[in-house]
């Protein structure tokens, strides 16, 4: 089984979102960088995937050389392989995204399909929900969306959906594509030897040409947020009478 | 004239309740730009439900269609698209809604907006350059975003509209349209559904009793199932909660959780970090209890008691059973 997972490198804004002055950006001075959690399981279901059925685990992002962070993570939580795909910007249209990726993953793969290529089902600062299945129709694989459970049956990939009522079953050919979601399993930690690992993980570099898609950012802006008055209740114990009473006034009890 | 096609989901027969929301932008959009508005949906049923809106529609019709079959379901609606010269291909941005125009996107290799709350320029007329406003950051960030191909291709945010309330005209018949479909498109069909037991979800539920880092351990989650068992509600996390294993995955609210929009939301040792408020800021009412007055969670809630979670809900529970 040789899996890649396509990742993107993110800020992790905290309680509140800053924007920068032009309003291109989000002000990242004081923030850490991550990926989505949805891809952050994407990979430990590929790490899983590949201790079961044996092959290798790449990580691959698009984006600035920083983004070797979001590599070296990834091979402390198990991956075998990063490739960086340099580029000034992760500000790519969805359309120009999938097509560099595509031209990266075509020369990865020179002529031997990944098994499988995983996703997360939406980037979590754009969220277009759509490279991966861009990505899966320019390569003719089938792709499969918002995974919860992901297994390999002999030449078939089984994945899970979630429903209102329950869950729903897909059975795709290999190789395949699919774009997980978080929960799909639960994400590992990094160990010692792990990082140790992936200070020293050599970082491959696959360049690209970059096209222009058809859909431009013009400007970040915030939603306008209700400005809330909050009523105090009390403080510890002696409160509960308080939370009784906004409970009977809610109607539950 | 000018046509705008609005996807309409249905699941085996049953108009997906929440899909006419697209209706709402489309049709003043029609309305601005003079175009005609017509409905699609895909295999034969959920028909009544479009006459009673009384919009002219598509049925786009295929043994493959029987099911849901995203990547069959995008290559007919792209078909579609061009059969009937479509300027404009639209559909409310829900699980299905997403995947299936984003296959529809790859289909025609046309840009693709997602998850847009408003129009705010179509001045450039159907066929030029349109400016939206999108949801980032699940929404705790919006962005204008210019469109500039000629044919449109839209997914409108759930939850952002109400769906028109009544007939919009007379009711009119629908057309069958039979897309020409390769037999491995059927590759990506449900194979299988499972039921799960029925309840209370998070979901639905009226009250969610929610825990984050403060709680401490799994075994600590056993008081917030007591007081919710006691007023009739269900349990919620936050993502540390997942990712330390003390609550799965489906109990998450937040943006790469569930969204809920409860009567009352009980967050308990929550800081209230953006990708956790966007998934409880729709609760009628919320309840912070925390240590920290500080917290963002306290500062943007309705009610706030400070304290340790332990205490304040032993305390709580104590008192309801006295009452009782
Ligand atoms: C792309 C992305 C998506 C994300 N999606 C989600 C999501 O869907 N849902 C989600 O929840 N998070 C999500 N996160 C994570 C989010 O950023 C926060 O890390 C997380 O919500 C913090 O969880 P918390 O509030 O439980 O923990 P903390 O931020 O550590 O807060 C713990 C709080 O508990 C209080 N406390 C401690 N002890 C006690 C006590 N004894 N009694 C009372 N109060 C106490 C503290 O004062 C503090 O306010 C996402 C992050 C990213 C980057
Ligand atoms: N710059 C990038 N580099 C690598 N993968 C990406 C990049 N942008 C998006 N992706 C992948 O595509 C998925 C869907 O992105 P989106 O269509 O933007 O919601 C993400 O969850 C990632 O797995």
């Amino acid at each position: 089984m040789n899996i890649l997972v396509c990742v993107k490198r993110v800020p992790a804004p905290g309680a509140r979102i800053v924007l920068t002055d032009d309003r291109q950006d989000i002000d990242t001075r004081h923030l850490g960088f991550t990926t989505s959690p949805h891809e952050e399981c994407a990979v430990e279901a590929a790490v899983q995937l590949r201790e079961r059925h044996g092959g290798t685990a790449t990580v691959l992002t698009l984006g600035p050389p920083e983004a070797v962070e979001q590599l070296r993570y990834s091979v402390s939580v198990g991956a075998d392989q990063v490739v960086l795909v340099p580029a000034d910007t992760t500000e790519l249209d969805p359309q120009a995204t999938a097509a560099a990726l595509v031209d990266a993953i075509t020369e990865l793969e020179s002529g031997a399909p990944f098994d499988l290529i995983l996703f997360g089902n939406e980037s979590a600062d754009s969220g277009g929900y759509q490279v991966g299945i861009r990505v899966a129709r320019a390569l003719g694989r089938p792709v499969i969306s918002g995974l919860k459970g992901i297994e390999i049956d002999g030449d078939e990939m089984v994945g899970r959906r979630e429903t209102d009522e329950g869950f729903e079953v897909y059975r795709l050919p290999l190789p395949a594509v699919a774009a997980a979601k978080e929960g799909i399993t639960l994400p590992r930690y990094p160990t010692l030897p792990g990082r140790l690992k992936s200070r020293r993980a050599q970082i491959t570099e696959v360049a690209v040409e970059f096209s222009s898609g058809g859909q431009e950012m013009v400007h970040l802006l915030k939603p306008t947020e209700e400005v809330t008055e909050t009523v105090i209740l009390g403080h510890g114990a002696e409160a509960a009478p308080q939370v009784v009473r906004l409970l009977e006034e809610v109607g539950l009890l | 004239m000018s046509l705008i096609l609005v996807f309409l989901d249905n699941d085996r027969g049953a108009l997906s309740p929440s899909g006419p929301e697209a209706l709402t932008p489309a049709l003043e959009l029609a309305e601005t730009l003079g175009a005609r508005l017509e409905t699609v949906t895909v295999g034969e049923p959920g028909h009544a439900g479009l006459q009673q809106l009384g919009l002219a529609g598509h049925v786009v019709s295929h043994p493959i269609l029987t099911d849901y079959a995203p990547e069959a379901y995008g290559e007919a609606l792209a078909q579609l698209a061009d059969h009937t010269g479509a300027s404009v291909l639209m559909t409310l941005g829900d699980d299905r809604g997403a995947e299936v125009m984003a296959h529809v996107a790859a289909v025609l290799n046309e840009p693709l907006v997602a998850n847009v709350t408003e129009i705010t320029d179509a001045s450039g007329g159907i066929e030029g350059a349109w400016e939206m406003i999108r949801v980032r950051w699940g929404g705790s960030l919006l962005e204008r975003a210019r469109l500039r191909s000629a044919r449109k291709l839209l997914t409108i945010a759930p939850h952002t509209f109400e769906p028109p309330e009544s007939a919009l005209g007379n009711p009119t018949a629908a057309s069958t349209f039979a897309p020409d479909l390769a037999d491995h498109l059927a590759r990506t069909r449900v194979v299988e559904r499972v039921r799960l037991a029925e309840g209370l979800t998070l979901a639905t539920a009226p009250v969610v009793v929610s825990g984050g880092r403060g709680v401490g351990s799994a075994e600590n989650f056993a008081i917030l199932e007591e007081l919710a068992d006691l007023i009739g509600g269900v349990v919620g996390c936050s993502r540390v909660a997942t990712n330390n294993g003390w609550r799965p995955h489906s109990d998450q609210v937040g943006q790469t959780g569930t969204r809920i929009a409860p009567d009352l939301y009980i967050a308990c040792g929550i800081s209230g970090a953006v990708q956790h408020w966007v998934g409880c800021m729709a609760s009628k009412q919320i309840l912070a209890i925390n240590t920290d007055p500080e917290a963002p969670l306290v500062t943007k809630a309705d009610y706030a008691v400070i304290g340790d979670l332990h205490e304040v809900l032993a305390a709580l529970i104590s008192e309801i059973r006295s009452r009782k």
